[in-house]
């Protein structure tokens, strides 16, 4: 009876937070510089999965705006939320260290510098969709990880504390690189205003082409990290602890962090560096629904998701021309409810 | 059958020898106590025992698996292990952290079967924190966490209990306590409990038979009468101390002498 009922609550848990994605997702298809009416959009989705035939109330132009522009942008942050989101839970279950972030191993220095080189270069590369810009910003975020993991190594083993301060090591060095980059280079001047973009956090997703790609490491991604959540918890025990438990530690560490790298990295290639979605959202979920990961993994990536979608509309229609770094937006509503979070339940809160 | 086989087990850490030479047989169903000064090799004993560890030279077997090379799983199937400092990190509920004891059991795809909740159960009855399934294991008082822990291990089904000093920074009733329950996992359920002690009339009361370390080699094995003299304890703890025996048990108590008072 008791585990029906607990069964039933976690199945509640993520209808409720499935439930708040979906409209998510639809009012910021509807909503825009172009507002198209809910209804519409509902119809107008139908009639796509050749489920009903509504006699279009709309403009063709709306049809276009909606499927070839919106969509894919709010699908694709949809897939960033949920991929920062999953890749916090795993790195802050690891390292048990509630203030890991996704970039915590030097995920974001290395994208960062790699995104610089890619717009000092005078090719105009694309590759399956993706400029050289996501493509370097990927390879640089995991390229950086795996070195801030070959460094940490002593003697067969990666303890944790070596592998943060090899992380921080590491980020230093390739951020100062990426500035060094910046101010030297005439051709970086004139475009700073992308690189600022990138590094606040914009979303650069400008059709299906990167969600195609995108899309199945994401999903396979969190779905992975979801059938890892028990070996998670036994982390928590720290290493030795999980070690009693039958756990093959040096294996299962390579294997989440390998996962979380490839989720951030997944994210980075379609957007910048988003701040907090990755921090706060695990954060909240866990002080809400306790840290159990079988639970925590699949309501953080669908919160994450719902926390982004909802950022970027307002990063989309907030400023009257143009649009403001949806990184910006989640910071400035991350971090004061983060505070408040951690104010309301510090007692409960113990680590 | 042998529980546990040490022979000529050597360890270093970082080229300080802890153990040197070792050879310790446990036989299935014993209940042995470990004791030892500071820094005499209980602890790393009970890491190469539960298999985190590897003896730099000599074998290490464990129900006949060669430690060496057992998967980790397979191990923490057959032995649990209470360490001396016990962390968890995150607010977990004292049921998730028995719960962490099905770990070495769970298979990919059915993580928390049935099965596991009521072996988990069970492990909860056992050592009597029913009560306290729903509270936070951080908000527990020393005595309540230690039988928590106790009941993660005995999730995991053991054979074998390795425990490192569990009466540590207990009140005398809740050392009592926790040794009541080792005897009886020990007497009822055969389990074969190797546990490190640093209180050595507890030692004597709860245990058949002691092993005496120092400077990482054995330097006694046997009943706690043959183990626990004046001579061998003073040889080892270089304490001065009276053995008498206990008025009710009729086992060797040991008596603290004011330094270098003898008499």
């Amino acid at each position: 009876m008791r585990d029906v009922l607990q069964r039933n609550r976690q199945v509640a848990v993520l209808l409720v937070l499935l439930g708040f994605l979906g409209l998510c997702l639809l009012m910021a298809t509807a909503l825009g510089k172009v507002s198209i009416s809910l209804p519409d959009v509902v119809k107008m989705s139908l009639n796509k999965l050749a489920v009903f035939d509504f006699t279009p109330t709309w403009r063709a132009v709306d049809e276009t705006i909606l499927f070839q522009v919106r969509l894919p942008r709010v699908v694709g942050g949809a897939l960033i939320g949920a991929a920062l989101a999953t890749a916090g839970v795993l790195f802050q279950g690891l390292l048990r260290n509630p203030m890991a972030d996704p970039y915590i191993i030097g995920t974001s220095a290395g994208a960062a510098l790699g995104i610089t080189v890619a717009m000092l270069l005078p090719i105009g590369m694309a590759f399956l969709g993706f400029g050289l810009v996501p493509l370097l910003a990927f390879g640089g975020a995991l390229a950086t990880v795996m070195l801030v993991y070959y460094l940490a190594r002593v003697g067969g083993k990666t303890p944790v504390v070596s592998m943060l301060l090899a992380g921080f090591a590491v980020s230093a060095m390739l951020s100062a690189l990426m500035f060094l980059l910046i101010t030297m280079s005439d051709r970086l001047h004139l475009r700073i205003n992308s690189v600022y973009m990138f590094l606040m956090g914009g979303i650069s997703v400008t059709g299906w082409g990167q969600i195609v790609i995108v899309a199945p490491i994401v999903i396979g991604g969190i779905v992975l990290a979801r059938l890892l959540a028990f070996r998670l918890n036994a982390f928590s025990l720290g290493e030795e602890g999980a070690a009693y438990v039958g756990i093959n530690v040096e294996r299962d560490k390579i294997i989440i962090l390998a996962l979380g790298s490839v989720l951030t990295a997944a994210a980075v290639s379609i957007s910048g560096l988003i701040g907090f979605v990755g921090l706060v959202t695990p954060h909240a979920m866990r002080l809400i629904l306790g840290p159990e990961h079988r639970l925590l993994i699949p309501a953080s990536a669908l919160a994450g998701a719902a926390f982004l979608v909802i950022a970027d509309l307002l990063a989309r229609t907030l400023a009257s021309s143009g649009e403001i770094p949806v990184g910006i937006i989640t910071a400035l509503v991350g971090a004061p409810f983060f505070i408040y979070l951690l104010r309301r339940t510090r007692k409960e809160y113990a680590f | 059958m042998n529980a546990v086989r040490l022979e000529r087990v050597s360890f270093a850490y970082d080229g300080r020898p802890v153990l040197e030479n070792t050879d310790l047989s446990v036989q299935e169903g014993e209940m042995v106590g470990l004791i030892g000064p500071n820094g005499s090799g209980k602890t790393t004993l009970i890491r190469l025992i539960g298999g985190v560890l590897h003896p730099a030279e000599g074998e290490a077997h464990l129900d006949g698996l060669d430690l060496r090379c057992a998967k980790r799983k397979v191990v923490a199937q057959r032995v649990a292990v209470v360490p001396q400092q016990f962390q968890i990190s995150f607010a977990f509920r004292v049921e998730e952290v028995v719960m962490l004891g099905r770990t070495p059991f769970l298979k990919v795809f059915s993580d928390g079967a049935r099965g596991d909740r009521a072996v988990v159960n069970q492990a909860m009855e056992l050592v009597g924190i029913m009560h306290l399934r729903e509270r936070f294991f951080s908000e527990l008082s020393g005595g309540e966490r230690q039988k928590v822990i106790l009941g993660m291990a005995l999730a995991q089904q053991p054979r074998l209990l390795l425990l490192d000093e569990p009466t540590a920074h207990l009140d005398i009733n809740h050392q009592v306590e926790i040794l009541q329950l080792l005897k009886r996992l020990n007497h009822e359920h055969g389990i074969t409990i190797i546990a490190a002690m640093h209180d050595l009339n507890l030692a004597s009361l709860y245990f058949q038979r002691l092993v005496l370390l120092k400077e990482g080699r054995i330097f006694a094995d046997g009943t706690p009468s043959a183990v626990l003299t004046s001579d061998i304890i003073g040889q080892v703890f270089s304490a001065v101390v009276q053995v008498q025996s206990h008025p009710l048990a009729g086992v060797p108590y040991v008596v603290v002498l004011p330094y270098g008072d003898k008499h």
